[in-house]
């Protein structure tokens, strides 16, 4: 290698090649996962583009080993979530959410019951989100909460809005609640506890900011009723035969891998082994019970998306290491006064909203590492309450879809903007301010 | 007004979730004898786009077709308008047309309603004082671009005449060339 160094020029001329290369690479990997041509998996660009850079030395075989043996356990972590997510939706989980917010309406007028319903969705996609990741709230818990809007008769807007802001706002609570906290959670160097301690307040704050601009924003939706009425009897009837009663097992078994997170961590343990037990846990008694296929658990898995990350992960290393890190430390303040966990959550946001804040994560995490932990969970802030500017998470995916214009009909964009413009400045303020309190009180 | 004249008037009902029941209401008590009912609703693509969003935000998840909220919502959404235009007219008691639109849920009313004789509307706001703010957004569009005549009812009892609020004191205008 040292001699083609001198052959080429140098180690900048070749540091120069290689970032060229990386960037291209990671840029063509992007816009497949947003352009997502053929409806191919996106591991299908992500995975040889990666052996392609290892293979070109544009990131040493060993600088991309290490990757990959950091990644490996968060990434096992996450398949953990998906599959434990996917046991609790089969088990009924979800459908039992749906059954409780109804029937605890039962004798509220449709107004008041809106408001109410608003409250119980607020809490169950917050809870949600925070043990099960937000894709358990945008997937499974959504129709569900539709479903229960349908079947009292109040419109459903406010309540799905509600399911797809938490899912984003909500999941700064815990490692396992967003792929971006898991990244940042090795980075970080906290217990699990410590991490959902420093967290608490933040995220009771963002789920505050956006109830109350909720509650204010759709007030003509949650007002809309007639108070003298209640659903026809025979329908509700027919839906309460339906429900299911809560799944105790289930709720036992996701409560005590709960506490074998915090447990496991503050023993040294990886987390990601009580994830894993309570996945087995649940797949053996599905498994046993014929509820559940090994197909399915696999698919539940999401093998593909495993491959894109730890592929994703390589790729944004190239690109760091190869000089866009040096060429962003500066803009990153270091330190974690107040100011300069705003920045870095406020820079965050804006990565986060160019492409998507798993990218943008991974770029920020090695910058905002050796500021220390209050610094990266700034720019967890930033990632995960950002993406709700736009409804798609990301500007690159909105434009492509207004390219695209799948549907007759164009969603009403100035009112998701206008919702996202209320909720998410407010939400990463109050956010940092009480981040930077729980800093000074608990110690980063 | 003979009989013959108000035999084929066509009166629209916007049935809306929530508001519905007053619509019908009205139409039955107010709307001439020998009307002919049409119960209109409008399923909105905004809810379905919402989850389908939030969907597309996650990133590199390979995007199943099956998995897509948004398609499993759009079907919700079909059911649940049938549903409703099935209760709706089960408390007309008449012989009615059922419409079910799909689109931009204030132009939809508008444009469909244009030709005829009387569109039901209902307040879907505030419902405690006289004013403004008792239309929401979308009803507020309807009733300013109605093309027909519109019939606005209170989902309840109105409130209390009382409810708005006294007029400003402004000095009493002079006026030109008046010297009583």
């Amino acid at each position: 290698m040292g001699f083609q160094h001198r052959l080429l020029g140098g180690d900048a001329l070749n540091a120069a090649v290689s970032e060229t290369v990386s960037l291209i690479a990671l840029l063509a990997v992007l816009a497949w996962a947003v352009v997502r041509p053929r409806g191919w998996p996106e591991a299908v660009a992500a995975v040889p583009a990666a052996v392609i850079l290892i293979a070109a030395g544009a990131i040493p075989a060993g600088g991309a080993g290490a990757e990959a043996r950091q990644l490996g356990p968060v990434i096992g972590f996450l398949a953990a979530i998906l599959v434990l997510a996917h046991l609790c939706d089969d088990d009924g989980l979800f459908r039992a959410c749906g059954g409780w917010m109804a029937r605890t309406r039962a004798g509220q007028s449709e107004s008041a019951g809106s408001r109410r319903l608003l409250a119980q969705v607020f809490v169950i996609a917050a809870v949600t989100t925070a043990v099960l990741s937000l894709d358990a709230t945008v997937v499974l818990l959504t129709p569900v909460v539709f479903a229960t809007a349908a079947r009292l008769e109040v419109r459903a807007r406010p309540h799905v809005y509600a399911c797809t802001h938490l899912a984003n706002s909500a999941s700064l609570l815990l490692p396992v609640s967003n792929l971006t906290n898991l990244l940042a959670f090795g980075a970080s160097g906290l217990a699990f506890g410590h991490f959902a301690a420093l967290m608490a307040v933040p995220w009771l704050a963002a789920i505050g900011v956006e109830y109350v601009v909720f509650g204010r924003f759709f007030a003509s939706d949650l007002n809309a009723g007639d108070p003298n009425v209640r659903p026809r009897r025979d329908r509700a009837r027919a839906d309460r035969d339906r429900d299911t009663g809560l799944p105790v097992f289930t709720v036992v078994v996701l409560a005590l891998t709960l506490a074998g997170f915090a447990g496991a961590s503050a023993a040294g343990i990886n987390p990601a082994w009580a994830a894993f037990a309570g996945a087995v846990v649940l797949a053996a008694r599905g498994l046993a019970r014929r509820r559940v296929a090994p197909a399915s658990l696999l698919r539940a898995a999401d093998l593909p998306f495993l491959l894109f990350v730890l592929s994703l992960g390589i790729l944004v290393k190239a690109v760091t290491d190869n000089g866009l890190g040096r060429a962003l430390t500066p803009l990153l303040p270091g330190g974690t006064s107040l100011p300069a966990l705003l920045a870095v959550a406020a820079l965050a946001a804006v990565l986060a909203n160019v492409c998507n804040n798993l990218p943008a994560v991974l770029v920020l995490l090695p910058l905002a590492a050796p500021s220390g932990a209050g610094a990266v969970l700034a720019v967890l802030l930033g990632v995960n309450i950002g993406p709700n500017l736009t409804y798609t998470g990301s500007l690159a995916t909105l434009l492509w879809r207004r390219v695209l214009r799948h549907h007759g009909s164009s969603p009403d964009l100035g009112e998701f903007t206008r919702l996202g413009l209320l909720t998410v400045p407010a939400g990463l303020v109050i956010g940092v301010l009480a981040l930077w309190a729980g800093l000074h009180a608990l110690g980063g | 007004m003979t009989n013959s004249d108000t035999q084929h008037r066509s009166v629209y009902i916007w049935v809306c979730e929530g508001t519905w029941r007053a619509s019908v209401d009205a139409a039955l008590s107010l709307a001439p004898a020998g009307a002919r009912f049409t119960l209109l609703h409008v399923t909105s693509a905004d809810v379905p786009d919402a989850a389908r969003g939030a969907y597309a935000g996650l990133f590199g998840r390979g995007h199943r077709a099956g998995d897509d909220p948004g398609t499993r919502l759009e079907k919700m959404a079909a059911n649940s308008a049938r549903d409703l235009l099935e209760a709706a007219a089960d408390r007309l008691g008449r012989r009615c047309e059922r419409l079910e639109i799909q689109g931009r849920t204030e132009r939809a009313v508008v444009a469909a309603s244009a030709d005829a004789d009387l569109l039901v509307v209902a307040r879907d706001g505030d419902q405690t004082r006289l004013g403004p703010k008792s239309l929401g957004k979308i009803t507020r569009f309807v009733v300013d671009h109605a093309a027909c005549p519109v019939l606005l009812v209170w989902p309840e009892s109105a409130p209390d005449v009382a409810t708005i609020p006294p007029p400003p004191h402004h000095p009493a205008p002079v006026l030109p060339g008046g010297s009583t």
